[in-house]
């Protein structure tokens, strides 16, 4: 009798967490109200079950896209910068993070140092930050997403920029996907926002004191994150329900109050394919304004923010 | 014996509840091998930034991703479905609603290469076809929206 009543018991179990896991699944999936696109369903099976119908006419998956810590590296390369290694967080530093929240930030931060470093092929600096980013990871239990077989690949092939920098791509997939299958949203969102803080910090000590923030290439960079703090801001709210993401949220509206004092001002867009490269030129104009005052303003809130995160 | 029995139909239940607690986990792993051997290979010569969107969409149902591009760099988008779920179209709008470009005028291109004269937010609408009428449950599929540049 009291097998039966324990076999019972193990059965309410399994499906408590067979219910858990479902759900768990299941909120990986990102998806807000839109009540303007019937049109989704327009032709649909009519024999489609109506629960169902209901559900995608009123549900669509939104993505928010921050630019990779690669494509944060890229585009302070591409902007003429010079290298650095002053302005990284410190390696030695990596002994020091044990909250989730640290380590996620930093994964972020570690993952911009470590894709400036290798665009700029600097080898060493490239194998110490990806131990640095390792070891984050593994604390964040990111599984497989650095392992020993990516750091003997990067070993071999440090002097191949392009084969470390598909690396690298490749440990930043793995991560974020990672994350997303598990229904990790918020850390994916906090690395995130670690690796843009960090390229922002990086880029806003690169503008030498003085320079004419007109003609500066790495001032429209940074100006041009105006553009993303809405995605910021979009990303951290999907996911507001830690303290951790709130308080990231904080940070970046104070950022926005600054940003908000900057300029830009956009024409149209027309687009225009090149028949014989297929490459189509999205040919607009754009003109920023922004104050020596406002820059100084913004590099101070930026630092700020980026010593606190790395401390 | 009866306890032989509960014991055995106990085991089969686990084991049934088990399976289908890693459907989604498993469709999941499956849509990121999709991307990686799919899209992501399919980007070169330009550098994919490592950043990963992709989910297991159903046929008639619409995604959307916001994103910043940077002026003078060259991009590549790269929309990659599942064969099961016919041609994806794909639209870039600007911030003003404009439509500046549809894949259903290129065949449904799977990718777009692209290059700004400034720095724009916009929004690429994707689309899953409704492929037939019979089928009485709606097709579903991995739908990966990946991102490369040029290293100049």
């Amino acid at each position: 009798m009291n097998s039966k009543i324990l076999d019972n018991l193990k059965i309410c179990i399994l499906l408590f967490a067979f219910v858990g896991l479902m759900l768990g699944g299941c909120s990986s999936d990102k998806k807000a109200d839109n009540q303007n696109n019937s049109e989704l369903t327009e032709g649909f099976n009519s024999e489609l079950d109506d629960d169902l119908a209901e559900k995608i006419n009123t549900a669509k998956r939104i993505f928010y896209s921050l630019p990779s810590p690669l494509e944060t590296a890229m585009l302070i390369k591409n902007a003429g910068a010079d290298y650095d290694e002053n302005l990284l967080n410190p390696i030695s530093n990596a002994e020091n993070y044990n909250t989730n929240m640290e380590m996620a930030l930093n994964l972020g931060i570690f993952s911009t140092d470590l894709s400036y470093a290798s665009l700029f092929d600097q080898t060493q600096a490239t194998l110490n930050y990806i131990n640095a980013a390792k070891k984050m990871a593994d604390g964040l239990e990111i599984l497989d997403a650095i392992d020993e077989t990516i750091i003997n690949r990067l070993e071999e092939n440090i002097n191949n920029r392009d084969v470390i920098i598909d690396i690298i791509s490749e440990t930043l997939l793995n991560s974020s996907s990672f994350l997303e299958d598990r229904g990790l949203q918020s850390t994916s969102a906090i690395i995130l926002v670690g690796g843009w803080v960090e390229g922002l910090h990086i880029a806003t000590s690169l503008v030498p004191k003085g320079s004419d923030l007109k003609s500066n290439k790495l001032v429209e960079r940074i100006v041009d994150q105006k553009l993303s703090l809405g995605i910021v801001i979009n990303l951290l709210e999907n996911n507001s329900e830690s303290v951790e993401i709130q308080s990231l949220l904080k940070d970046v509206n104070a950022l926005k109050v600054i940003y908000d004092k900057i300029r830009i001002e956009q024409g149209e867009i027309n687009a225009v394919e090149d028949p014989k490269t297929n490459i189509t030129t999205l040919k607009s104009e754009s003109t920023i304004v922004i104050t020596p005052e406002i820059f100084g303003e913004l590099t101070k809130k930026v630092r700020e923010l980026r010593t606190k995160y790395i401390s | 014996m009866p306890n032989l029995l509960i014991m055995k139909r106990s085991f089969f239940v686990s084991l049934i509840l088990l399976t289908f607690a890693m459907i989604p986990f498993k469709a999941n792993a499956q849509c990121k091998q999709f991307a990686k051997n799919t899209c992501k290979v399919g980007l070169s010569p330009y550098q994919h930034d490592g950043n990963y969107h992709a989910a297991v969409l159903l046929e008639g149902e619409e995604a959307e991703l916001y994103k910043t591009f940077y002026s003078d760099t060259d991009y590549r988008i790269g929309i990659c479905g599942a064969s099961n779920l016919g041609e994806i179209e794909f639209s870039i709008v600007d911030g003003n609603g404009k439509v500046l470009y549809n894949n259903k005028y290129n065949d449904y291109e799977w990718k777009w290469d692209f290059i700004l004269e400034s720095s724009q937010q916009l929004k690429i609408i994707i689309r899953v076809p409704v492929t037939d009428g019979l089928a009485d449950e709606p097709k579903e599929g991995c739908v990966s929206i990946m991102f490369g540049f040029k290293d100049k």
